[in-house]
């Protein structure tokens, strides 16, 4: 899971790094030739199967991990813990299960679209993504489940990145204060990232 | 001071057991968790009452023999601290105090506040150990140690096995124990010849005896009377690692007579 996960945190960036294109003034120019690139090339082609292996890999390990960790304790406390504990790394599922909600919309928004099983709003191509984005983001309601999505994938990857460097090992007195800095940083990052282009696009359009 | 107890009472195994409350006054400040306990089961011995059963040996917080999740942390609100070692002057007068045995589904309740820990024997059993005799004290600097690892190894093995680690975990997981045996042993040369194998065996043994997985929410650091650390659970895992992709592939040899 942990693995998976580096991967995904991986792409994350990938996927931040095109849509800030977005925000470029350029009338979509930058962002649909990095939308295309992405659609043809055959190295990101066959990444793309690699990618959609390891988001199932993730979830199937976090479900089973989840199951079997609830089933270890089937008589439950009276008192509620009190604990101290790393606080978001008890809510994972709950915010994995809400970013799984997210990408199934993101799915049925972009990427059904793209391959045709969704047909595209009207006066938009199907590989349209520019103005697919611009449609979406105008809808106040639909930009702000957008950010609640980005909000809870933020949540999950503060305690994401430095569990996963943990699991495989990586934690050493020498740099584990950097990791956590760093994991930090980059929920910061990635979340407020993508949380900027819908702000973007609702006011300033 | 006076509390108002709410202790988990369970006749055996089998049976469904319950909260059921309390009242004890008369209790010195100075007092240890246990000698109160003692004031309520003289008590209820008294009254002709079964009194509540815990685990409890040494009561110098080395043994790890007693337990108990008081007011939802395992050995009550002192850090680094087992129940033995806990004063009643850690608590409010007239405070609430809610007693319950360790919850793993690995740690069945025999009765009242006692669990089951073989499971914890069992993954002993499954490598913890080194298997030649280690023979007499030998002669300083006769086998170099590291100083820094030697001390990594003797923080790991202040491990005393009580348990609180898999009672305060959100999951149940036994990985800081485990952790801490397996870190004990492969920090020191004499250890570290069946490491790999050691690695594995008790990892698998831990699986199978049905402990939850380490999500990395550290309660059981926090917890942990001896204060074991979670990079022990890194080590292990960096262990575990190493010794299924590099470690070298034992002969089998088959006898036929």
């Amino acid at each position: 899971m942990a693995l998976a996960g580096l991967f995904l945190v991986v792409f994350l960036l990938v996927h931040l790094g095109i849509n800030l294109l977005l925000l470029a003034d350029d009338g979509g120019q930058s962002f649909s030739a990095a939308a295309a690139f992405m659609g043809t090339n055959p190295v990101i082609r066959l990444f793309e199967v690699v990618l959609f292996g390891g988001f199932l890999l993730h979830m199937a390990f976090g479900v089973l991990v989840t199951i079997r960790n609830r089933v270890s304790r089937p008589v439950r406390y009276q008192h509620k813990s009190q604990s101290e504990t790393s606080p978001l790394s008890k809510y994972m599922i709950h915010s994995g299960i809400i970013v799984f909600i997210f990408l199934v919309l993101h799915f049925i928004d972009f990427y059904f679209v793209k391959i045709g099983l969704v047909a595209p709003p009207a006066g938009i191509d199907r590989h349209d993504f520019y103005h697919r984005s611009l449609l979406l983001f105008s809808d106040k309601g639909y930009a702000s489940i957008y950010m609640i999505g980005f909000l809870f994938l933020g949540f999950h990857l503060n305690h994401a990145v430095q569990a996963a460097f943990q699991t495989i090992g990586m934690n050493h007195n020498k740099y584990i204060g950097t990791i956590k800095v760093v994991s930090i940083l980059y929920a910061i990052i990635v979340a407020g990232g993508f949380m900027v282009i819908p702000v973007r696009f609702m006011l300033f359009r | 001071m006076i509390f108002t107890l709410k202790i988990w009472r369970q006749k055996d195994a089998a049976d469904k057991g319950g909260l059921v409350t309390y009242n004890v006054d008369d209790i010195s400040p100075d007092s240890s968790f246990f000698e109160m306990l003692d004031q309520l089961n003289q008590h209820l011995i008294a009254q002709g009452v079964d009194p509540v059963s815990f685990d409890h040996d040494c009561r110098e917080g080395i043994c790890g023999t007693c337990s108990l999740y008081i007011n939802g942390r395992p050995h009550g609100p002192l850090k680094g601290t087992t129940t033995c070692q806990l004063h009643m002057r850690s608590f409010r007068n007239g405070e609430t105090i809610f007693v319950e045995p360790w919850r793993c589904g690995a740690f069945p309740v025999i009765k009242d506040l006692i669990v089951d820990r073989s499971a914890f024997d069992r993954i002993i059993q499954a490598g913890g150990y080194v298997s030649v005799n280690s023979g007499g004290i030998p002669d300083a600097n006769t086998i170099p140690v590291p100083k820094s690892d030697s001390d990594a190894s003797f923080d790991a093995a202040a491990c005393i096995g009580c348990g609180a680690c898999v009672a305060s975990c959100p999951n149940a997981s036994a990985m800081l124990f485990v952790s801490a045996k397996v870190s004990h042993l492969a920090l020191l040369p004499q250890g570290r010849i069946e490491a790999a194998r050691r690695v594995q065996n008790m990892v698998a043994t831990m699986d199978s005896l049905g402990f939850g997985n380490c999500s990395n929410a550290y309660a059981c650091e926090a917890e942990c009377p001896k204060e074991i650390s979670v990079t022990n659970i890194a080590r292990m895992n960096r262990e575990f690692l190493a010794a299924k992709l590099f470690a070298e592939k034992e002969k089998q040899i088959s006898v036929s007579l």
